[in-house]
């Protein structure tokens, strides 16, 4: 049990998660689940990344989110890696995904389908 | 790892490549060919930055060095000094208009983008079934602040002073009805969060309640911190089966970490969730409708008053907000009013999440301020009408909603400027309609819909929208009289005039805005037998010309109803009386002989 039980633990908690989510500088890779993503394909692709990039003996977190809104586009993936700013690939199939690991992932060099950020956040 | 790659995006929104970014683009490859660097730099064409008033956009990496208003003779000179020396082109970076510094990377240009996430902040970011990473995005926190630092009025307060309209379609002022539901002493009230989205093409509820489930929750112990309840409920339609199963792990996380339950955060505060399904009924999205239905009783509107905020969920006091709603609450509360109410119209604070469907190239679900103009959500963020096609309008506020045409395209759009232009903000769909939609077939599929979804009770909109239904059907079949339009018009203001509820009394609303909008249209269909759009098959005729069929056969031997007849190497003719205008024969003739009328 994790109870917490005041605002300081909450804080505390906070602190930790953020440390323990994003403190380490690794590669990150975000799969956008969300109903119109999975409608697309996105578990798929979640898949194929997460057991590819274990074949590959590249370490990263994948983790699955909602949907970033970009429908049009689905499925789309966000990759982090360290030190850079998030880019966020949009129509990915199997064959992109694979692209985005040996390019992107593997050396920073950016492939096609990228959508850049078309928003303000108060994040 | 090597050494990073230089490398150019080049902007391919709408909005960038029409004005010259296809041709930056081939001109920056013939530049970086001609210099023998196509093997170590890329070009790359990207999305939309979402900085159109700055376009077309040029991004090089590694640096993230953004040039503006790029030009195609630019390309040379961003190779020959950026590329090849490594000097920055000065005069294409963006200058702040009164600083005059410069601002290159996309966090300085950040304020130039059209887009602000305050409810989606957390969409596609976090993992929704993971509490810590919520937290790690500030989860909790205004929760944390409202049970210690804030009284319930105080709450209420930053609330009303914010301006927070509700999101589900009236525009109720947040506030006012929270204080309303504090004034009204009983043993026990109930904070309900409506999350039965139904409006066709909208799924901003959906989004939120997928990708940041915490938010809503955390919004929900606020209100009923503010509210003096203890108990919150969360009516999702049972079609939502990945908002159901993210709501039910984020309400059993929220307890075993004590941020739902009873002594929250070591407080005197007690609190807990429970969700009801709802079976997709639309009118249920009215909130007396919804109460009873999450009774256990009809999903029937009941007049007001009682309002639920004196008599609503078993006959307590009852507080409705929307998801959207919720969503925004904890950013207020951290934030501040003063914050929330800066962003905006005088009237209309914050932003509002429409979800763009139907004819647009950009698809999906957008968050903007109030007071944008539709030009700029359906050219900028949406990237335009598909195909080059034509604006025609665009329907917002789904079925209780209008039509906003052409001319509506630069007014600010807000709760009343939207009603003053004779539809409404709503939920938050938005569906865009081309050149080839009919608008007579428009205002009957929302009728459709309205026919379909009306409960019954009440005679305006049970046996009103069956009426006028069936008028359009007319219409559209070319079988209508022209007294009908003065018929069609008079049925709608009854309907609009005697429902019982909000559905009824804003079902004829397509009807009424296509009509006012579109009289062209409708007048087409009934004197001329003619449909503009050439949506509506009734009226179209596929007839041979006479000096291009050559009596080849193919067309009647492809038609599936026999309608065409003539002898080999004559003239074919169409009995119109049998076709059924499915196009067959127009698409194997091979001499352009078929054509419409």
């Amino acid at each position: 049990m994790k109870m917490i039980k005041s605002p300081e633990e909450l804080k505390k908690l906070k602190a930790e998660a953020t440390e323990r989510l994003y403190g380490k500088e690794k590669i990150r890779v975000r799969v956008h689940m969300g109903t119109s993503g999975l409608a697309s394909g996105a578990k798929e692709i979640y898949d194929f990344i997460r057991l590819e990039l274990e074949k590959r003996n590249i370490d990263a977190d994948v983790i699955g989110t909602g949907d970033l809104g970009y429908s049009f586009a689905e499925p789309t993936i966000e990759v982090k890696r360290p030190g850079g700013n998030p880019v966020v690939f949009g129509n990915v199939d199997k064959l992109k995904a694979d692209e985005i690991i040996e390019k992107y992932i593997k050396s920073g060099e950016y492939v096609d389908g990228i959508l850049p950020v078309n928003y303000r956040s108060i994040n | 790892m090597p050494r990073e790659k230089m490398q150019i995006m080049v902007c391919g929104g709408t909005n960038c490549s029409g004005t010259h970014g296809d041709s930056v683009i081939d001109n920056l490859k013939l530049e970086i060919e001609a210099n023998a660097l196509e093997n170590d730099i890329r070009v790359l064409r990207t999305g939309c930055f979402g900085l159109c008033n700055l376009g077309p956009i040029v991004k090089i990496m590694p640096g993230e060095t953004i040039y503006t208003k790029v030009t195609p003779d630019d390309a040379k000179e961003i190779v020959s000094e950026h590329i090849m020396k490594g000097r920055k082109v000065e005069r294409l970076l963006y200058r702040d208009p009164s600083s005059k510094k410069p601002e290159t990377t996309e966090s300085e240009l950040s304020s130039h983008k059209k887009q602000l996430r305050i409810v989606l902040r957390n969409c596609g970011i976090i993992d929704p079934e993971n509490i810590e990473d919520a937290i790690a995005h500030d989860g909790y926190q205004a929760l944390s602040k409202v049970l210690t630092e804030m009284q319930p009025l105080d709450v209420i307060k930053v609330i009303k002073d914010s301006g927070q309209r509700g999101r589900g379609g009236a525009g109720f002022p947040t506030g006012l009805k929270w204080e309303i539901a504090y004034k009204n002493m009983a043993d026990q009230k109930y904070v309900v969060c409506n999350a039965d989205e139904g409006d066709p093409g909208a799924f901003m509820d959906r989004s939120v309640l997928e990708g940041d489930p915490h938010s809503v929750l955390e919004a929900m112990a606020i209100c009923g911190y503010s509210i003096g309840a203890s108990e919150g409920l969360i009516y999702v339609r049972a079609e939502y089966p990945l908002a159901v199963h993210r709501l039910k792990i984020a309400i059993g996380q929220a307890r075993e970490y004590g941020l739902l339950g009873k002594n929250i955060l070591g407080t005197e505060f007690n609190f807990d969730i429970s969700l009801r399904y709802g079976a997709g009924a639309f009118v249920c999205g009215e909130e007396t409708a919804l109460i009873h239905s999450m009774e256990g009783l009809r999903g029937e509107p009941t007049i007001k008053p009682p309002f639920p905020a004196e008599s609503g969920y078993l006959g307590k006091p009852t507080n409705v907000n929307n998801v959207e709603t919720f969503a925004g609450i904890p950013a207020i509360i951290l934030k501040g009013a003063k914050w929330y109410s800066s962003i905006g119209t005088e009237k209309s604070k914050g932003t509002k999440v429409f979800a763009l469907a139907g004819k647009i190239n950009n698809v999906g679900l957008i968050e903007v301020p109030m007071g944008i103009t539709l030009r700029e959500i359906i050219y900028e963020i949406g990237g335009g009408i598909r195909h080059g096609k034509k604006f025609k309008a665009v329907q917002t506020g789904g079925p209780s909603g209008g039509c906003l045409t052409e001319k509506h395209l630069d007014i600010p759009i807000d709760f009343d400027n939207l009603i003053a232009a004779g539809s409404m903000m709503g939920s938050g769909g938005m569906i865009v309609m081309d050149e080839d939609n009919c608008m007579v077939s428009v205002a009957k599929y929302f009728l459709g819909f309205t026919v379909e979804e009306s409960c019954g009770k009440c005679a305006p909109c049970r046996i009103g929208n069956k009426r006028l239904h069936e008028l359009l059907g007319q219409i559209s079949e070319g079988k209508a009289k022209p007294e009908d339009l003065e018929r069609l018009r008079n049925m709608s203001q009854v309907i609009k005039d005697t429902a019982l509820c909000g559905l009824g009394q804003t079902s004829p609303n397509p009807v009424l805005s296509t009509l006012d909008n579109f009289m062209d249209e409708y007048v087409a269909h009934v004197h001329d037998q003619k449909c503009p759009a050439g949506e509506c098959k009734s009226l179209m005729r596929y007839i041979i010309n006479k000096d291009n069929c050559i009596g080849c056969t193919a067309c009647a031997r492809a038609c599936p109803v026999n309608a065409i007849s003539g002898e080999r190497k004559e003239v074919h003719f169409i009995d119109q009386s049998i076709c059924i205008k499915c196009g067959t024969c127009k698409e194997k003739c091979k001499f352009d002989a078929i054509f419409i009328e």
